[in-house]
C-alpha cells in the first residue's frame, strides 16, 4: 500500500472527526505515516461533516484528500455530496439506517446497519462511529486490528472503554462478514 | 521625612525638574504617591510603576523604581502581566482620565472585575493635556475643549462608581488641594490587597482652566476646595446641595478573593496530582 | 533509547505549538479566543499551571499583547497566539516590544482575510503584515512551519530567537498546519537547546539598560532584580530615558534593525535545487504541495527544485540571488494574491523569470496546479 485516502462523512455530532483521529492514531501506532484533517465552521455545523485520513508508508506531502479510495457515508446528504469524489475502484460504505438511496457508482458498495446495531446490540447510538470504524477497517485493511483497538481505548472518554471495545468488535465482525460473503 | 530626603530616596533627581506646566497639579499627585509609598515602607527594589501615555504617564520617569511607560491606555494590561509573572512585586499604575477612561476603559473595568492586586492612581484633570486640550470622558457636560468648541455634548463618567460596579475592592477619590487626605487615601490603596483605585481630581490651568475661564492655578485649587465634599459631610446633605459638588474620601471597600492568589491556589492544587 | 525506538504521537499543529512552548520554558501566556488559533490558548490554560506558569484570558487582543510584554519584563518567557483580526489588533504593542526590546513570541495562525473573512479557512495573506504590520521601521523575525513537527520545533526556536535578539518573534502558521494532525516525535528535554536573555554583568549603579554589546544587543535585567530601570516606547538613549532628537531616533532604530540584520542567518530548506532550472519558492503548508510537485516534475524529467523559506523574515535573500544566476524561472505559489513573489522578484533582479501562482478560495494549492505552472514556464 503506497497511500490510502479515506473520507469519513455524515452529519455533525456523529463522532466522525473522533473516528478520523482514532484511525490516524492507529496508523501512527503501527509506525506508518498519517495525516488527519477535517472540515470546520459552518460546514461542520448540523449539515454534512467530514474527517479525512491519509495513511502511507512514506512521507505525506500534500495533506488533503481529493479522490478518496474509501468513503464512509453516515448520512444521505453526505453520501450524495461526496460520492462524486470517490475513485471508480474505491469502496463505499454506507450506514443503511440513514442512507436509503445509494447513488450510482462504480465503486464497491457495502450497505451496513451500523446505527441500528449500535442501538439494538449496545443500546447506545453514540458509539455508531466506533462500529463504523471497525467495519471500515475490517473491509479495507487500512490498519491492523490491534493498533486500532489501542487507538480507540486511548482516545475515548474514561469509563467508556468497555462499551467502545464492544462497539469495535461489533463493527469488526460486521465488516468481516461482508468480506466472507 | 523631609522633602529632600524623600526625593533622594524615591526619585531620579537627575531627571528633575519635571516637564509639567507651572501650576499643574500633577506634581502634587507625584509627591503624594511618593509619601504614600514611604508611609507603607515599600521596598524600592520590589516596586514597579507602570503608566500609559499622556501628561500623567510621565510621572514614572521621575521615580526610582522599575518603571514602565507603555502605550496609550494599556498600562493596566501591561501591569497585569508584570504582576502575574512576579507576584512579589508591588505594582502601582499611574494613568490619566483620557488614558484610563477612554482608550483604556476596557482594561480598567476588567482589572477591577478580576480584583487583581494593582494600585491605580488616576490623574483626572478633565482634559487631554499632552495633545493640548481635547475633551476626555471626564470632561463635564457643556465645558469647553479644543474639540468641544461649542461646549461638550458628552456627559462624563463617574469613574469611582464605574470601577466599584465592576468589582474593585478599594475605591477612593481625592484632590490635589486636600493633600494630607490624598496621601492617606493612596497609602490605604497600596496597603489594600486587591484592585485599589484612587481618582485624583487635579487642575490643568494651561488647557482646561484657560478654555473654561477658571482663572489661575490658585483659583483652580480654590475651586477644588469649594466643590469637594468629604464623604461623611456628603451623607448629611440633601441631594440638591450636592448637585454641583463631588464627594471625596474612601468611597468603597469590598471583600473578594484576589486574582493572583486565586490563580496560585490552582497551581498549588495541581501540585498534589 | 535510540531515535528509532521512539513512538510517534498524533497531534495537531496547534497542539504541537503548545508542546514546543512548554519545552522552551514558557511561563506566561495571555490570549483572547480566536479561530483557528484557540486550541493553543486552551492547551496552555490546561498545562501552564502544572508548570507553575500563568495563563490569562485577557479582555481583548491588545491587552493580551500588553500583558505578554509586561510578563516578559518581569522575567517570564511569554507568548500569545492569535489569528488575522487579532494580529491586526496586536500590532501597536508588537511595535512597543520591538522598540523596548522585550523578548516575546506571537503566534499567528493565518486565516482568510481581510476583516472577519472566512474564519475557519486557510490563507497566507499576513506575510507582509508580519513584516510591516506595526508602524515605523523595526526588526522582525517570522518563522513559517510546514508540518506539525515544525510547529513544535519552530516554537522552541521562536522563543530562543526572541530571547537571543530581545525582539518579538512571530510564528506565522496557517490554518492547514494548525489544524491538521500528523505523527510527531516529541523531543526529550535534554535534546532541546534553550537560549536565555543576556543578563547584565555590571552592578545596578553601572547598568545602562540600552547600551548594546558589540552584537547590537543589550543585556537585560528583569524587573524586580534590583536594577530599577526605565522602559519606554519613546525614542530613548542608552539610559533608557527619552531623548527627543532626531539623531537619537536614527541611532536607536538603526541598531534595532541591524541587530537582527547583521546577526541572523535566514533559515531555509533547499530541495533538489543544485541542478535546478526551475525553482519553486513556497512557505508553510503550500511548501508541502510544492515538494510533491517537484517530485512529480522530476519524474517527468524536469529539472525543478524547491526553496522553502523557514524564516520568511528576514527573507533568505542570498539563496534567491544565487539561484537567480542559475535558474531560468521561479514559480511562487502562495495562498494570497502575491506577497512572497514580490520578495523573489526583488532578489531575482530580472535575472530569471518570476511567476506567481495564487489561490484565495480557501483551498490549499494542489501539487497538480504547481506542476502545471512548472510545465508552463519550463
Amino acid at each position: 500500500m503506497a497511500q490510502l485516502e479515506i473520507r469519513l462523512s455524515g452529519f455533525g455530532g456523529q463522532g466522525l472527526i473522533t473516528a478520523g483521529i482514532i484511525l490516524a492514531d492507529a496508523a501512527i501506532k503501527e509506525g506508518k505515516q498519517a495525516v488527519q484533517s477535517q472540515s470546520y465552521g459552518p460546514e461542520a455545523r448540523g449539515g454534512a461533516s467530514k474527517a479525512e485520513v491519509i495513511i502511507s508508508d512514506t512521507t505525506i506531502d500534500y495533506p488533503k484528500v481529493k479522490e478518496p479510495a474509501v468513503l464512509l457515508a453516515m448520512s444521505q446528504e453526505a453520501c450524495d455530496k461526496y460520492i462524486a469524489s470517490l475513485r471508480d475502484d474505491g469502496i463505499l460504505i454506507v450506514d443503511s439506517y440513514y442512507v436509503k438511496k445509494i447513488p450510482e457508482t462504480r465503486a464497491r458498495v457495502y450497505s451496513l446497519p451500523i446505527t441500528e446495531l449500535a442501538r439494538d446490540k449496545l443500546g447506545k447510538v453514540i458509539v455508531a462511529n466506533i462500529v463504523a470504524l471497525g467495519a471500515t477497517v475490517a473491509i479495507t485493511g487500512a490498519v491492523g486490528r490491534e493498533a486500532l483497538e489501542k487507538a480507540v481505548l486511548s482516545r475515548v472518554p474514561r469509563g467508556t472503554e468497555d462499551l467502545n471495545r464492544e462497539a469495535l468488535a461489533l463493527g469488526w465482525q460486521l465488516g468481516r462478514e461482508q468480506l466472507e460473503k | 521625612m523631609a522633602v529632600k530626603e524623600l526625593l533622594a530616596k524615591y526619585t531620579r533627581m537627575e531627571k528633575l525638574p519635571h516637564i509639567w506646566c507651572a501650576g499643574c497639579g500633577h506634581g502634587i499627585i507625584l509627591g503624594s504617591v511618593l509619601r504614600a509609598i514611604q508611609r507603607q515602607n515599600l521596598d524600592p527594589f520590589k516596586t514597579t510603576v507602570v503608566s500609559g501615555i499622556g501628561c500623567s504617564s510621565r510621572a514614572p520617569g521621575y521615580m526610582k523604581f522599575d518603571t514602565l511607560h507603555t502605550t496609550h491606555g494599556r498600562a493596566l494590561a501591561f501591569a497585569t502581566g508584570v504582576k502575574l509573572a512576579r507576584p512579589e512585586l508591588k505594582v502601582i499604575v499611574l494613568t490619566g482620565d483620557g488614558d484610563c477612561a477612554a482608550i483604556g476603559g476596557n482594561h480598567l473595568i476588567h482589572a477591577a472585575r478580576r480584583n487583581i492586586d494593582l494600585t491605580t492612581v488616576v490623574f483626572n484633570n478633565s482634559i487631554y493635556g499632552m495633545t493640548s486640550g481635547q475633551y476626555s470622558p471626564l470632561t463635564p457636560h457643556k465645558r469647553y475643549a479644543t474639540t468641544a468648541p461649542y461646549g461638550n455634548v458628552d456627559h462624563p463618567f463617574d469613574l469611582c462608581e464605574l470601577v466599584k460596579a465592576a468589582g474593585a475592592t478599594y475605591v477612593a477619590r481625592g484632590t490635589v488641594y486636600h493633600t494630607q487626605m490624598l496621601i492617606d487615601l493612596i497609602a490605604k490603596g497600596i496597603e489594600h490587597k486587591g484592585f485599589s483605585f484612587i481618582e485624583v481630581v487635579t487642575n490643568c490651568p494651561t488647557y482646561f482652566g484657560r478654555k473654561n475661564k477658571m482663572g489661575s492655578a490658585v483659583d483652580m485649587l480654590n475651586w477644588l476646595k469649594e466643590h469637594a465634599v468629604p464623604v461623611k459631610a456628603a451623607a448629611k446633605l440633601p441631594p440638591e446641595k450636592l448637585a454641583d459638588k463631588f464627594v471625596i474620601g474612601e468611597l468603597h471597600r469590598g471583600e473578594r478573593p484576589e486574582y493572583v492568589e486565586e490563580y496560585q491556589r490552582i497551581i498549588d492544587g495541581l501540585k498534589g496530582e | 533509547m535510540g531515535e528509532n525506538d521512539r513512538q510517534a504521537v498524533l497531534m495537531s499543529g496547534n497542539e504541537a505549538c503548545v508542546e514546543g512552548a512548554l519545552l522552551a520554558g514558557i511561563r506566561f501566556f495571555a490570549g483572547y479566543p480566536i479561530t483557528p488559533s484557540t486550541e493553543i490558548a486552551e492547551g496552555l490554560a490546561k498545562r501552564l499551571p502544572r508548570y507553575g506558569g500563568k495563563f490569562i484570558q485577557m479582555e481583548d487582543e491588545i491587552a493580551s499583547m500588553a500583558a505578554v510584554v509586561g510578563a516578559s519584563l518581569a522575567g517570564a518567557k511569554a507568548m500569545t497566539a492569535t489569528s488575522g483580526p487579532g494580529f491586526s489588533l496586536k500590532q501597536e504593542n508588537i511595535g512597543f516590544a520591538a522598540m523596548a526590546e522585550v523578548p516575546c513570541v506571537v503566534v499567528n495562525v493565518q486565516r482568510f482575510g481581510p476583516s472577519t473573512g472566512l474564519p475557519t479557512s486557510p490563507a497566507q495573506g499576513d506575510i507582509m503584515q508580519a513584516r510591516w504590520g506595526t508602524h515605523g521601521d523595526h526588526p522582525v523575525i517570522a518563522l513559517m512551519p510546514a508540518s506539525v513537527q515544525e510547529c513544535l520545533t519552530l516554537t522552541v526556536e521562536a522563543f530562543n530567537l526572541a530571547e537571543e535578539y530581545r525582539t518579538p518573534v512571530i510564528l506565522l502558521m496557517d490554518e492547514v498546519v494548525g489544524h491538521m494532525r500528523e505523527g510527531i516525535l516529541l523531543p526529550r528535554k535534554e535534546e532541546i537547546v534553550l537560549k536565555e536573555r543576556k543578563k547584565p554583568t555590571v552592578p545596578p549603579e553601572e547598568y545602562l539598560p540600552y547600551k548594546a554589546d558589540p552584537d547590537g544587543i543589550p543585556p537585560m535585567a528583569n524587573f524586580g532584580d534590583g536594577y530599577r530601570y526605565h522602559v519606554t516606547g519613546l525614542v530613548h538613549d542608552e539610559t533608557g530615558f527619552p531623548r527627543g532628537r532626531g539623531i537619537d531616533g536614527d541611532r536607536l532604530v538603526r541598531r534595532l534593525v541591524n541587530k537582527v540584520k547583521d546577526n541572523f542567518v535566514p533559515m531555509v530548506e533547499e530541495y533538489l535545487t543544485e541542478d535546478a532550472e526551475i525553482a519553486v519558492v513556497a512557505c508553510g503548508s503550500v511548501a508541502r504541495s510544492a515538494k510533491r510537485a517537484v517530485d512529480l516534475g522530476r519524474e517527468q524529467g524536469i529539472k525543478v527544485g524547491l526553496v522553502r523559506p523557514i524564516s520568511i523574515w528576514p527573507f533568505p535573500e542570498k539563496v534567491i540571488r544565487d539561484l537567480a544566476e542559475k535558474v531560468k524561472a521561479f514559480v511562487v505559489p502562495e495562498m494570497n494574491l502575491g506577497q512572497v513573489v514580490l520578495e523573489v522578484e526583488r532578489c531575482a533582479c530580472g535575472k530569471a523569470g518570476v511567476y506567481g501562482l495564487n489561490r484565495i478560495d480557501a483551498e490549499l494549492i494542489t501539487p497538480d496546479e504547481i506542476l502545471t505552472k512548472i510545465q508552463e514556464v519550463k
